[in-house]
């Protein structure tokens, strides 16, 4: 029953091997037609429309021509998603905009520590194939909270599921349609506010009219575009540089080049011998941290609904495991290649910038100085005249660039290789369209997450639970639209933290859901009390440990036992006892919620932990309080049990049903 | 299906998951507490312990699931458990 395709739509889900060969073929000679449009002279700012437009008409198509009025088709595809899609489609869904534009300036930056989010956010791949996905998708979810209801008796196990999902996925959704609207500003100069609507129409186009089912065929069209946007600047500055189009081979060469010049840096006085050297193992995290970030992030990728709930939408359990090492596979495609992005951008900028006159800085400096995105002796570079008299103020500045004067957003590596490569127009085009359809895919999966946990979750199986199929498909796009206007509205405010609270994301689903959703499948004795205790305290913990340290660090040194965290290489305290005590003392210090700009914002804690590992305590405390209320409690029920034996079998019927 | 065939099936897929998790652990975490000694190595230009870091753990966790896909299925096919 399940590999049949019926209804509208079998056409499509027939067809898909020569469908998308197509789309992919078409989509490459887009490109070249761009191309030629450029070199015939057509203006750049109209180049751009034509990515972003095209790609965004394609989209909304697929969206339409996959529209559905049946439940199952809407909730969770009908099921009927083989493997190697789902995993491209989970590729997209997985693969934000701070990934695609993000990563590699992370780690430009961070240089090896930065390879903790590489390694978090693949890793934890493992534990949703082996510990999670196959037996909720055996179980027949809807949504996760679906399956903590089955499993732990009822509705309050479900509401539980339904507050965490809340808290990790909505700040992610905002996220998202910030990005989009940084994409529409910098490359078609759009305004900013209007661009987050226009973002949000481009993501209610594909999810309104067929929930899951059109979500899944149009992120695959959109992981198609991002990782040939991602692959083919990088691919051509290897080829160029190195003769060899395998940048992720090619760039061995480059870090080797990049530890000589540092070295030459510290010795020609270019760099303070403290410098960031790039493959230096814990400059920017102590060792704790970095292990515990890296098992956060692993932990969290494992517990993210919207990631979870790609795995219900395969034919089998079979398909639902195989599905999870394909997702794998094209994360990883782009997640092995960001690296030699950082590499290539560090090196060039080494070996063009840094020991040059202020006169010789090349045109690229200045066009992302203009926006605030490249700084040079602590000011935007916006003019060689502003550059010298920030760097004149300097005491004793020789007017030649030290590696300490240079400044860069995390963003613009990316973003500006194209122009640094001195390749064409038409691929910082396709870049933009591949950052644009990164942000989609994603504010799709969550958006998802978030109505169906409203519609089918709160609505349906606690509100209404004789509501006709009709009614549930409206209410579900209403909560839709509802949910995105809502997302889009605080986009648009231009909220300041929310960049840093996305990672926030990985930590509070680690800590809030993990212990309820394996504890569920691998322990017979959780019980419904142990498992709600669990998510209530392991999601407790991590968010105050989150809100203390980040809004009022001042309570956190006073009350809860926290001190100023550690310099990672020197083990200094960031803040000595003498600045503490003067900013406890100061009351525009201890004024909270403090802003990011405070100094004791995110810099104080338990055990040096950093805010962003705050799984670190709520997963183990989450635990221990699950496994302790379950030991407390009367054992669960005969036909729980049989239920669990159930959701561990993969023959069989799946255990929900949907009345039709 | 009896108890008993059940109890083997389900002592072979812990088993299978020990194994793995053991795995994950060597590689996402174990092997990096050795970057500082790694990066002596060379490889192509890269120090050993950022190669682990960027693409060695990477490559392991893809082969691994693949695998894990083959071999939970021959355990569900070996017990019949497997779906039609």
């Amino acid at each position: 029953m399940s590999n049949s395709s019926s209804g509208g739509g079998g056409d499509f889900t027939s067809n898909l091997g020569r469908i998308y060969a197509l789309y992919t073929g078409g989509f490459f000679g887009f490109i070249i037609l761009v191309g030629i449009l450029e070199q015939l002279g057509v203006q750049q700012k109209y180049l751009g429309y034509m990515f972003m437009g095209l790609t965004i008409l394609v989209y909304a198509f697929i969206g339409v021509v996959t529209r559905t009025s049946e439940v199952s088709e809407y909730y969770v595809a009908g099921r009927k998603v083989p493997a190697f899609y789902n995993g491209m489609a989970t590729g997209a869904d997985w693969m934000s905009a701070a990934s695609f534009i993000g990563m590699a300036g992370t780690l430009f930056l961070l240089g090896y520590d930065g390879l903790a989010f590489v390694l978090g956010w693949t890793g934890g791949y493992v534990l949703v194939a082996v510990l999670i996905a196959p037996f909720l998708r055996k179980f027949g979810a809807y949504t996760v909270p679906d399956f903590l209801a089955a499993r732990y008796g009822g509705n309050a196990a479900r509401l539980c599921g339904v507050l965490v999902l809340m808290a990790c996925s909505f700040t992610y959704v905002v996220a998202q349609i910030f990005g989009t609207g940084l994409i529409a500003q910098r490359f078609l100069g759009m305004n900013f506010e209007l661009a987050c609507f226009v973002g949000l129409a481009g993501i209610l186009v594909c999810s309104m009219l067929g929930g899951m089912k059109a979500v899944t065929w149009t992120q695959v069209a959109q992981y198609i575009v991002l990782i040939v946007a991602y692959l083919i600047p990088v691919v051509w500055m290897s080829a160029n540089k190195f003769g060899l189009p395998v940048p992720q081979l090619t760039y061995g060469q480059a870090l080797e080049q990049i530890a000589t010049l540092e070295q030459s840096f510290i010795k020609n006085g270019l760099a303070p011998a403290t410098m960031k050297i790039h493959d230096a193992p814990f400059t920017s995290y102590s060792p704790a941290n970095y292990f515990w970030l890296i098992f956060c992030l692993m932990v969290g990728t494992a517990s993210l609904p919207h990631v979870l709930m790609r795995y219900f939408t395969t034919p089998s359990v079979r398909e639902a495991r195989v599905s999870v090492a394909w997702s794998l596979l094209f994360i990883f495609i782009l997640y092995f290649t960001a690296p030699a992005y950082a590499a290539f951008s560090k090196l060039e900028v080494y070996s063009t910038l840094i020991g040059k006159p202020l006169a010789d800085m090349p045109q690229w400096v200045f066009n992302w100085g203009k926006l605030g995105l490249v700084t040079i002796c602590g000011k935007s570079a916006s003019s060689l005249a502003d550059i010298t008299a920030a760097c004149q103020a300097i005491a004793g500045h020789a007017g030649v660039l030290r590696w300490q004067d240079f400044g860069i957003n995390t963003d613009v590596v990316v973003i500006s290789t194209p122009e640094i490569a001195g390749l064409p127009y038409v691929i910082t085009g396709l870049v933009a369209a591949g950052g644009l359809a990164a942000a989609l895919s994603t504010a799709d999966g969550l958006l998802l997450a978030l109505a169906n946990a409203l519609s089918h979750d709160v609505y349906y199986k606690i509100i209404n639970p004789n509501a006709p199929t009709k009614q549930r498909l409206i209410i579900s796009r209403m909560l839709l639209v509802v949910v995105a206007v809502l997302a889009a509205w605080t986009a648009s405010t231009r909220p300041t933290d929310i960049v840093a609270m996305v990672a926030w994301a990985f930590s509070l689903a680690a800590g809030g859901l993990f212990p309820a959703l394996v504890l569920g499948v691998w322990w017979k004795r959780a019980t419904s009390q142990g498992a709600i205790a669990g998510i209530l305290a392991g999601f407790g913990v991590t968010l105050f440990y989150l809100v203390i340290t980040r809004y009022w660090p001042h309570l956190g040194v006073q009350y809860f036992g926290m001190a100023s965290l550690l310099n990672p290489v020197s083990g200094a305290p960031l803040i000595d006892a003498a600045a503490m005590a003067q900013h406890l003392a100061n009351p525009a210090v201890t004024d909270g919620p403090v802003l990011a700009s405070n100094p004791l914002a995110s810099r104080v804690g338990w055990f040096n932990i950093n805010n962003i590992s705050s799984a670190a305590f709520g997963l183990p405390v989450g635990m221990v309080v699950m496994y302790v209320v379950s030991k407390m409690t009367p054992e669960p029920s005969k036909e729980l049990q049989e239920f669990i034996d159930n959701c561990r079998r993969p023959k069989g019927q799946t255990l929900m049903v949907e009345k039709v | 299906m009896s108890e008993q065939d059940f109890e083997r099936y389900w002592q072979r897929t812990s088993s299978l998951m020990i194994k793995m998790i053991a795995l994950w652990f060597i590689f996402g975490i174990a092997v990096h507490f050795f970057a500082p000694q790694l990066n002596a190595i060379k490889i192509f230009g890269f120090p050993l312990g950022f190669y682990m870091a960027s693409q060695g753990s990477l490559i392991a966790f893809v082969v691994m699931l693949f695998w894990f896909g083959k071999a939970q299925d021959q355990i569900d096919r070996d017990e019949g458990v497997a779906e039609e």
